[in-house]
This record gives C-alpha cells, sequence and structure tokens, in this order.
C-alpha cells in the first residue's frame, strides 16, 4: 500500500510526536505519523498539567478550540505523614490572566484534538499502527520503518522518534538502552467523578480556576515517590508513582499504594462520594539529565519521553516533549531547506538547538537531584516528613508547655533522628544539587 | 501486610475500555519450573496484576487486562524472563481519559 516516499516519519502521537509532525507539516514537508492507538490519546497517560507557554509556541490561538479543562489558579505543595499534611499553597489572583499560564487537561481528549491539528497542517497520520522496527541500509543509516499491516516498510529521509518512554524501536535498534528499574518510575491514575458545585466547594474555586496538589511523604513508604491531586472541571485526576526499583525492592503492590494514599484523610476528604471512571498506570523517566540518551544519528533523532526528557522537580515533561518535538523538526526543516542529506552531522544541529533552549538548561540544573532523592529516600519520604509534621503540631497545640521547652523538644527530636551533622549535610547536599 | 490482597485489582480494571487480541497475547513469560527472582517481583509490580502463580508455582501471565505501562518489561525482559512487545495497533488497552 505504501510505495510512496516520505520526508518524515514520526513514531508516536503524543506531545512530541505531534509537536514534531505539525512543525514539519507546516513547513511543506511530507510526513507520516503512526500512532498504535486507536486515536491519539488513547494509549496515553498523565496527571495532567498543560504548560500554554510551549503550546503557544505550536498552536498560538489553542485556547480558542483546545479541550482544557481548568486555568491554575492556585498550587499546593504537601508534605505528608500517616495522619496529618504539612501544605504550603500559593493561590493569586495574577493566575485569573487572560491567557492563563497553566491548565489541567484530560489527554485522551488533548490529544485528540492536537492530532486534528496536525492532519489539518496535512500530515498523513495512521491510527491503529504499531511500528516495530527500525529499517536501516547496508551502511547503518535509518531509512524506514516496518509496522505491523502488511505493507512492509514505509520509507523517510528520517524517521523522528517520538516513541514514549519505552522506546521500543530504539532500544530494538540498539539506538540507546532500555530504561532500567533505577531510572524510571511507575505512576498508577484514577479518575474521580464529581459534580462541578462539589468539586468547587471543596477546592474553594469558581468558574474554571483550578488546583493542583503534589504531595509528598509516609505515603511512597520510605519509598522515593509523589502523589498527585489535580482538579477537572467535573472529575479529580489522582495518583501516586514510585522508582520501579523501589516497586522491585520492597515488594509494595501500585494499587495498594494507591489505595492508601486515597484513604488518608487529607486525601478521602477530597473525592468522598466520587465516581471512579478509569484506572491507569504509566512509566515516567526519572534519571534526568544523566539519563538523556544519544539524541540523533544517521537519519533519526528522538524526542520527549523516549528521550528521557522529564524536570522531575517541577512535574515537567509534557513541556519538555512538545519543546523538543519542535526544536527537531525545525532542525530538520532547516537541514531540508539547505538540500542537505539527513546525516547525523547535520542532525546535530537538533541537539545544538536544544542545548540552548530551557529543556537541557533545566535538566542540568537538577541533574544532581535524581541521585540524591535515590540514595536517601528514607530521610526525605519518612524521616522528615514525620519530624516536620510533628514539629508543627508541636507548635499549634497549645497545652500550656512554655514555648521555649516546646521548641526544645523539636530542636532534639530533628538531632535525635539525622544528627547535627546529618541535618548540615542533608542541607548541604540538597542546596547543592538544586543548584 | 496484606493490605494489598483485599484491594480488588479486577474492580479498577472493569473501568476500563479494552479490545482484546484473542489468541494473540503480546507478552509471553519463557517456559520454566522455578520462577527467577525477576518473574517473582512482577506478581507485585504489574499495576494490573496481570503476573500470577498457577498451581505448578510458575509464574502466568495474563494480558487481557494489561494498561500496557511497560514495568515487567523494565524488570524482566533484560533476563529474557518475558518476551514483551505492544499489542497490535487498535489492540489493548484504550483509555477514554487517560
Amino acid at each position: 500500500m505504501i510505495q510512496e516516499k516520505f520526508d518524515a516519519i514520526v513514531v508516536g502521537a503524543g506531545m512530541a510526536g505531534n509537536a514534531a509532525a505539525l512543525t514539519m507539516a507546516e513547513r511543506g514537508m511530507k510526513v507520516l505519523q503512526l500512532e498504535r492507538g486507536e486515536y491519539a490519546g488513547s494509549k496515553n497517560v498523565q496527571g495532567a498539567i498543560l504548560y500554554a507557554d510551549m503550546m503557544e509556541k505550536l498552536i498560538p490561538d489553542f485556547r480558542e478550540d483546545a479541550p482544557l479543562e481548568r486555568h491554575l489558579v492556585e498550587q499546593r505543595f504537601w508534605m505528608m505523614d500517616d495522619r496529618s499534611h504539612v501544605g504550603m499553597h500559593y493561590r493569586s489572583e495574577d493566575f485569573n490572566e487572560e491567557r492563563p499560564n497553566r491548565y489541567t487537561i484530560i489527554r485522551a481528549q488533548f490529544d485528540k484534538w492536537f492530532s486534528s491539528k496536525v492532519r489539518e497542517a496535512g500530515a498523513t497520520v495512521l491510527y491503529e499502527t504499531t511500528a516495530t522496527e527500525l529499517v536501516r541500509d547496508n551502511y547503518g543509516k535509518v531509512r524506514g520503518v516496518r509496522t505491523d499491516r502488511r505493507d512492509g516498510e514505509i520509507q523517510a529521509d528520517v524517521v523522528v522518534l517520538a516513541e514514549g518512554v519505552n522506546g521500543l524501536l530504539g532500544t530494538r535498534a540498539g539506538l540507546r538502552a532500555r530504561p532500567t528499574p533505577d531510572k524510571v518510575a511507575l505512576a498508577v491514575k484514577e479518575m474521580h467523578f464529581l459534580p462541578r458545585e462539589t468539586i468547587e466547594a471543596r477546592f474553594n474555586l469558581k468558574d474554571d480556576e483550578g488546583v493542583v496538589i503534589e504531595a509528598a511523604g509516609t505515603i511512597s513508604r520510605g519509598m522515593t515517590g509523589m502523589g498527585f491531586i489535580y482538579a477537572n472541571k467535573e472529575s479529580i485526576s489522582l495518583g501516586i508513582g514510585c522508582l520501579v526499583a523501589d516497586f522491585q525492592r520492597t515488594g509494595e503492590t501500585p494499587y495498594g499504594l494507591l489505595d492508601h494514599f486515597k484513604k488518608h484523610p487529607s486525601v478521602a476528604s477530597l473525592i468522598a462520594g466520587s465516581e471512579v471512571k478509569e484506572y491507569s498506570a504509566h512509566l515516567i523517566p526519572e534519571g534526568g539529565y544523566r539519563a538523556i540518551p544519544q539524541l540523533y544519528g544517521e537519519g533519526w533523532v528522538v524526542v520527549g519521553d523516549a528521550a528521557q526528557f522529564n524536570n522531575a522537580v517541577h512535574r515537567e515533561g509534557s513541556n519538555l516533549a512538545m519543546t523538543s518535538g519542535r526544536i527537531a523538526a525545525e532542525a530538520i526543516s532547516q537541514v531540508k531547506s539547505r538540500r542537505d542529506g539527513m546525516t547525523a552531522k547535520n542532525l546535530s544541529l537538533y541537539k545544538k538547538m536544544l542545548d540552548e533552549s530551557f529543556v537541557i538548561k533545566d535538566l542540568k540544573k537538577y541533574k544532581d537531584l535524581p541521585r540524591l532523592m535515590h540514595t536517601n529516600s528514607q530521610s526525605f519520604f519518612l524521616t522528615y516528613p514525620q519530624l516536620v509534621s510533628r514539629a508543627m503540631q508541636n507548635f499549634v497545640r497549645v497545652d500550656g508547655t512554655p514555648k521555649v521547652d516546646k521548641e526544645k523538644v523539636t530542636i532534639k527530636s530533628f538531632v535525635r533522628a539525622r544528627s547535627w551533622t546529618g541535618l548540615f549535610g542533608d542541607a548541604v547536599r540538597f542546596a547543592r544539587a538544586w543548584r | 501486610m496484606n493490605a494489598e490482597q483485599s484491594v480488588r485489582v479486577e474492580d479498577k480494571l472493569y473501568y476500563n475500555r479494552y479490545l482484546v487480541d484473542v489468541g494473540r497475547p503480546h507478552v509471553k513469560v519463557r517456559r520454566h519450573t522455578t520462577p527467577s527472582l525477576q518473574l517473582l517481583a512482577l506478581l507485585k509490580a504489574c499495576p494490573a496484576r496481570c503476573y500470577e502463580l498457577n498451581d505448578k508455582g510458575e509464574v502466568e501471565v495474563a494480558v487481557d487486562g494489561c494498561i500496557e505501562c511497560g514495568t515487567c518489561r523494565v524488570i524482566a525482559e533484560p533476563t529474557g524472563d518475558i518476551e514483551w512487545n505492544y499489542p497490535r495497533g487498535g489492540y489493548g488497552v484504550l483509555f477514554k481519559f487517560g
């Protein structure tokens, strides 16, 4: 069936793939995009928060017809122990702006819309088509892909691997290593449906205002992990994830952890009475800068989660994905307009442009944090949350104990748990890794 | 900590939409008599509880409820304990929300 040769094949119709396909199609390139799901989004899972700044660079007026849930006016960080949470909340009227900065979205719906824009721009999109193998010529240059359809191979000058965290084609072709258990987190998620008015009352929202909560602490039972609770229009996205290596080591089950999180008094009250309509799971790249593989080669580039672009500190992955997809497409387009071949040397322009962007700069900034969190998971996810909770209760509870004595008790509890050198060391290590 | 046993994963999976590729499981367990540590880890790590011990103490996989996360691949493909693929195009889980 597919006799024609394309300028580019994009494997995957997620954030990175759609960004790449859209950008190349808009520049007049003949693009084929392959998606293994029935529709774009049917195989993808995310919290999900959409970062408008990066989306605007692709579709400036996306707000007009993109399916958006709530625009975020409040961000909460919760440090949790078993019966409490210590929270830092930031809410501002500044976020009720004409072009809001962040939105919650529902991926299956958003991706479908995004994919329609890709088709509108002129790309050919084939759904229900799983790419199974990269095809290379005798010199090892990628010249196309093979799919599970009966058509043999499809040829292109360049293949954009936007195939997600599992990266089947790239790993099979030896372009990069398969993710290891210490470099990916498994997150499980549920969609909880509630009437709009209930959500708005519980989170103190009006109209389409939204809130997101990022939570950490004893909810991950000593493992390195994070929970999230995001408000959509008529539902709450709720989930929790931990490093696969930690699940493997402890024997904790992901669904057991999710239920434990849901039963926490601070969480249970937010979802009480909800109707669950979906249960999903996905892997998230957690290795940071040090886990980034080779990004380009003879006839190929890799973008998005497949390139391990995820800023775990800021929960940013989809914007890195769409930006890397766009930048890769711009680089490819430049190479093509010079009538040059898609060689590794020419495609290195992609990496050069990426290095100058916030994508690599942000990942570089936090390159030491993954390792710090993983090697100190007990401290950061068990000890400190418990200490902080007790310190706060000590501060808040009024029982006639002189305040001086109360403070002494708190300080003693920290020192006993971590020692002065431990406390100092933790602070220094964290500050260094943060900078 | 047997809280996990009381979690009815089947109930969670019931909400999801699937198109099962009958007779073509996309993940297969290598034949074995004694399961490796990696295979045993899958009994707990799979979020859809696709892996179970049969009466002969072997680990078996049923992919009908698979949500295609790839966790089992990360844990058990390097040792060759499982053969992992995506389902054929259009088959498998189809998220309504994601």
